[in-house]
């Protein structure tokens, strides 16, 4: 995923095959980036492009769009979400920091 | 006989108001979390429970004396066309506003149970993509933010606990124990079954003031029920130093959200607060008393319900 977010371009799965093995010690099996991009597509992170041969792959979103996203619903922005997850400290009004703040000192 | 129809009717409107917001506003709950916790669930178990068998009782008199003669009377009726001869308006009106409720709530209780569920596969995917792993802690999550936060990800398989790169530069190691052992305590005590049980009630009644406070009110008992979790491996002021820290913070870097929290009673104050003085669990009496309470709002609309009719199969 790291080597579509840099590219920025569409990639087929032996770019990215060819990428991956120039950084990593360990070479992957062409079949395996296939297997992990199909992976990617159905969970909606890439989107392939099926009109030429091989089919080449690019990222739905930024990395920088997805971590909004994640901290969107982390801080409660959606609020029927809130079940989602349990955070340790939940929304706090300015008033409430401001007498945590006193608490602290 | 329009005893049982009254007494549940009775029942559902004091589980519906006075005493929800009795316990809202008691200040015992804070002493013994998990008490107050299982009255809570009990109070809304019982309360959906007395307010659909009112209205089945009382639709149901017409049919017979007990739950058992009234269903197959009402289903022999239904048959011979006769219902609508046999019951008045008012009967037929608390049959169906009976079968609506029941069903509304079941409904929403599974749309709830699988948006949550969707939500979280969904979360979980973003997190295997963004966030790092400790090898020494295959649990936990980092996520590359200066935000303050620390939350859990409950999951069938294999839940999860995420710090933010921001929340581990900002406490010390006591601290950081402090966080972790409360989020543990959530993901093992299974709190997030009681907070969508919750979330289900509120989803339901939208309107009904009460089962916003209700929610609200065991989302922070849950919080404390995690942070006495915590206390038993670390120091109280430590716990309520992240807490304070975390809290302070997330409102510094803009996180402060002014929603509706604004009229309630601030949580994190609450707790901090709570950890500051001597926390002394209830007396044994009052436990059982709360225990006993519990049980019983259960078993009497419960009993309201079937007893007539096993008493007439007993006889």
């Amino acid at each position: 995923m790291d080597t579509l977010w840099d590219s920025g371009i569409a990639l087929s799965a032996y770019d990215i095959q060819a990428q991956l093995a120039s950084d990593a010690s360990k070479p992957l099996a062409a079949t395996t980036v296939l297997t992990v991009l199909s992976r990617l597509e159905k969970k909606g992170f890439v989107r392939r492009e099926r009109d030429e041969r091989p089919h080449r792959y690019t990222a739905v979103a930024s990395r920088a769009d997805h971590m909004a996203e994640l901290m969107h619903e982390v801080l409660g922005g959606a609020e029927d979400r809130t079940a989602v997850l349990a955070r340790f400290v939940g929304q706090v009004t300015p008033a409430e920091a401001e007498a945590l703040r006193k608490l602290l000192s | 006989m329009l005893t049982a129809p009254l007494l549940l009717a009775l029942l559902a409107v004091a589980l519906a108001w006075p005493v929800p917001l009795w316990l809202a506003s008691a200040r015992w709950p804070r002493r013994s979390p998990a008490l107050a916790l299982l009255l809570w669930q009990s109070i809304a178990l019982a309360g959906g429970l007395s307010m659909i068998g009112a209205l089945l009782t009382y639709g149901l008199l017409p049919f017979g004396t007990d739950l058992l003669h009234g269903l197959t009377g009402f289903a022999q009726a239904v048959a011979d066309g006769s219902a609508a001869d046999r019951a008045g308006l008012a009967h037929l009106a608390a049959l169906f506003g009976a079968a609506l409720l029941g069903i509304h709530l079941l409904l929403n209780l599974a749309i709830v149970v699988l948006r949550t569920d969707r939500d979280r596969r969904r979360h979980r995917a973003l997190l295997d993509l963004l966030g790092s792993t400790d090898p020494s802690q295959p649990r936990t999550r980092i996520l590359d933010s200066e935000l303050p936060v620390a939350y859990c990800l409950p999951s069938s398989s294999g839940s999860i606990t995420v710090f933010s790169a921001g929340l581990i530069s900002l406490l010390d190691d006591e601290e950081l124990r402090a966080v972790t052992e409360h989020e543990r305590a959530h993901l093992t005590q299974r709190h997030d079954l009681v907070l969508v049980a919750f979330r289900a009630w509120y989803a339901s009644l939208p309107w009904f003031p009460v089962a916003y406070r209700a929610q609200r009110e065991v989302g922070m008992l849950i919080e404390m029920l995690a942070d006495d979790r915590a206390r038993t491996h670390v120091e109280d002021r430590t716990l309520a130093r992240a807490i304070a820290l975390v809290g302070n913070a997330g409102e510094q870097s803009g996180l402060a959200v002014a929603t509706r929290t604004d009229e309630l009673q601030p949580q994190a104050i609450a707790r901090v607060t709570r950890l500051g003085g001597e926390i002394e669990p209830l007396p044994p009496i009052a436990r059982v008393a709360v225990v006993s309470t519990a049980a019983a709002l259960l078993v009497v609309p419960t009993a309201l319900l079937l007893l007539p009719a096993l008493l007439t199969l007993g006889a």
